[in-house]
């Protein structure tokens, strides 16, 4: 095959599989903007023929998503700060401070990675049942708080940290919160932003969790709401797509707007060491 | 203050939420599904009896718990291999030299990835409605029928798989791109002057350079695609016919909707032993794939 032909090929496959990838989440835009009833229409539009944010309103007015919104922000954010901090305090100790027994806990946290989630869930709502904080923001937060991932993740990237560093901090006689603040946090700095787009994008997107714990209406998250919208406007097609693009559209832009740690995250992440 | 004691201090949120919201509810629910936890117990803790392996014991007997056992193998036998092998192909079409616009391509096709899957599962039951799906209009313009997607049970999984390999391939695209740019390429230049042909150098060079990382995403793959749940729940609700019932799907309809936690703690707990079984033939089988 000649170079060009082959060039030709591999770009055409290329274009091939990001219209496949992108189809979707552009026509739930376009969708979006279209007038009730105008989606369920043969052939199908591509395009709005009046756009409106009819729909939009409709959500943030009438639906409630506003409510959802603001939900999805405080449960997601409340999620990231706190076990990004928790994580990273975990995640030193494994990697630079000595305490007796340090190898065989980390390997018995990495070995519960292999109980799936799910597992825990029913003991789970039964515990926060008795301390009453099914149905609200903190019955979400709380198991979130830490993960064995995001330790695995500071740990691997705070074993790069000098020893000598830390040491001679210590003769100049500073404390160990004050080393950590002040020498180990800049240092770890870009896992802080990695874990953190990490924690957020799936704080923001869990399921599974929130509808179990989130009984009441007014805690719904963005996911929840929808699906419990999906239920009862199915064929509101052109509704459901404008509540797509809200629930879609914030972590697809801290995505575009972060994609270099994200990604680099992800390939620390999956390498085991 | 000692380094030990600083060292438990720093530990000790992590540790304490691990322990009480994690293993601690990991512990419990084995106890649990011992018992016969139900509304009853849930009113009043008097009414709870130990049951021991009654709940595995009915389970076994249930057909729904086979069929969704069956419904949930089905699609990781079938959503794995076509996930992975996306991932794999779209990886080496980013990886070749002659391709252009890289980073406009990687993030493109790893879009779908970030997004909500609530969200796009609603999109994607938009696309494949059957009387007003772009799918259905597509397949008319080629003169075939309309398929009833989400709503005929031998079509509903598959579809959910599509939409599965579509959500899903751009996690494992990545991984596989820097496995592949970690092989030296004078191992390919050395081929080349070989004559070996590209297909070959592929069965030669990339597959088993590139089986480490085979081996890891694909355990974490199959892992993940044991936890269906979400994409029926939105996209068919379990049918038509109880066709896409997972055993997630079980154990959340056994537990929150019917109350039968004890129950569902041992629907639990059977998904958690096959995923672990699994997980160690997959190791194993590649062990003695390595010995040959």
């Amino acid at each position: 095959m000649s170079p060009r032909l082959a060039k030709a090929l591999i770009n055409g496959l290329l274009i091939g599989v990001a219209a496949v990838a992108l189809f979707p989440l552009l026509w739930m835009l376009s969708v979006s903007f279209m007038a009730p009833g105008a989606a369920s229409t043969l052939p199908p539009p591509l395009l709005p023929r009046h756009a409106s944010w009819d729909n939009y309103r409709e959500l943030f007015v009438h639906a409630g998503m506003g409510r959802y919104l603001i939900n999805s922000l405080l449960v997601a954010g409340a999620i990231t700060v706190l076990s990004v901090v928790f994580n990273l305090l975990a995640g030193y100790a494994f990697a630079k401070l000595r305490f007796a027994g340090r190898e065989r806990l980390f390997q018995a946290l990495l070995g519960a990675l292999v109980i799936p989630a799910q597992v825990a869930m029913l003991p789970l709502f039964l515990l926060l049942k008795y301390m009453g904080l099914v149905n609200s923001y903190a019955g979400v937060v709380v198991p979130a708080l830490a993960t064995v991932f995001g330790i695995f993740l500071v740990r691997q990237y705070a074993r790069g940290i000098p020893d000598e560093l830390l040491e001679a901090a210590r003769i100049d006689g500073a404390s160990e919160s004050r080393i950590f603040v002040q020498i180990v946090l800049p240092l770890l700095k870009p896992i802080v932003v990695t874990l953190a787009i990490f924690t957020f994008l799936a704080a923001w997107n869990d399921f599974m969790w929130p509808l179990i714990v989130l009984t009441g209406q007014e805690h719904y998250t963005l996911p929840i709401g929808l699906a419990s919208l999906a239920r009862e406007h199915s064929q509101d097609s052109e509704l459901m797509m404008a509540g797509s693009v809200v629930t879609v559209l914030p972590v697809l832009l801290l995505f575009l707007s972060m994609q270099r740690y994200y990604l680099e995250g992800l390939l620390l992440g999956s390498v085991k060491g | 203050m000692n380094p030990q004691r600083t060292a438990w201090l720093f530990l000790a949120p992590a540790l304490v939420v691990l322990g009480v919201f994690f293993l601690l509810p990991v512990l419990a629910a084995l106890a649990l599904s011992l018992t016969d936890y139900d509304l009853y117990a849930l009113a009043n803790i008097h009414n709870l009896r130990f049951v021991a392996l009654g709940n595995y014991w009915e389970l076994l007997h249930r057909p729904l718990f086979w069929a969704a056992l069956g419904h949930t193998v089905y699609f990781v036998a079938l959503g794995v291999p076509l996930s992975m092998g996306a991932s794999l192909g779209a990886a080496m079409l980013l990886n070749s030299p002659l391709a252009t616009a890289k980073p406009f391509f990687r993030t493109a096709l790893f879009a779908p990835v970030v997004t909500t899957v609530v969200a796009t599962a609603v999109i994607w039951r938009y696309l494949f409605n059957t009387k007003y799906g772009m799918a259905n209009y597509l397949l008319g313009l080629v003169d075939i029928h309309p398929v009833d997607w989400l709503g005929d049970p031998h079509w509903a999984m598959p579809t959910i798989i599509a939409f599965a390999v579509w959500k899903n391939f751009g996690y494992n695209m990545i991984i596989f791109l820097a496995g592949l740019q970690a092989i030296p390429p004078d191992l390919y230049e050395a081929a080349r002057i070989d004559g070996a042909s590209p297909w070959r150098q592929f069965r030669h060079i990339t597959l088993p350079m590139l089986k480490p990382t085979m081996l890891m995403v694909g355990i974490l793959t199959v892992s993940g695609y044991f936890q269906l749940f979400a994409e029926p729940y939105v996209m068919t609700e379990g049918g038509p016919l109880q066709s896409t019932v997972s055993v997630l799907y079980l154990m959340y309809d056994e537990g929150f909707k019917w109350w039968n936690l004890g129950s569902a703690s041992a629907v639990a707990f059977l998904l958690f032993v096959i995923m672990f079984a699994v997980t160690v033939l997959m190791l194993k089988l590649s062990q003695r794939g390595d010995q040959t």
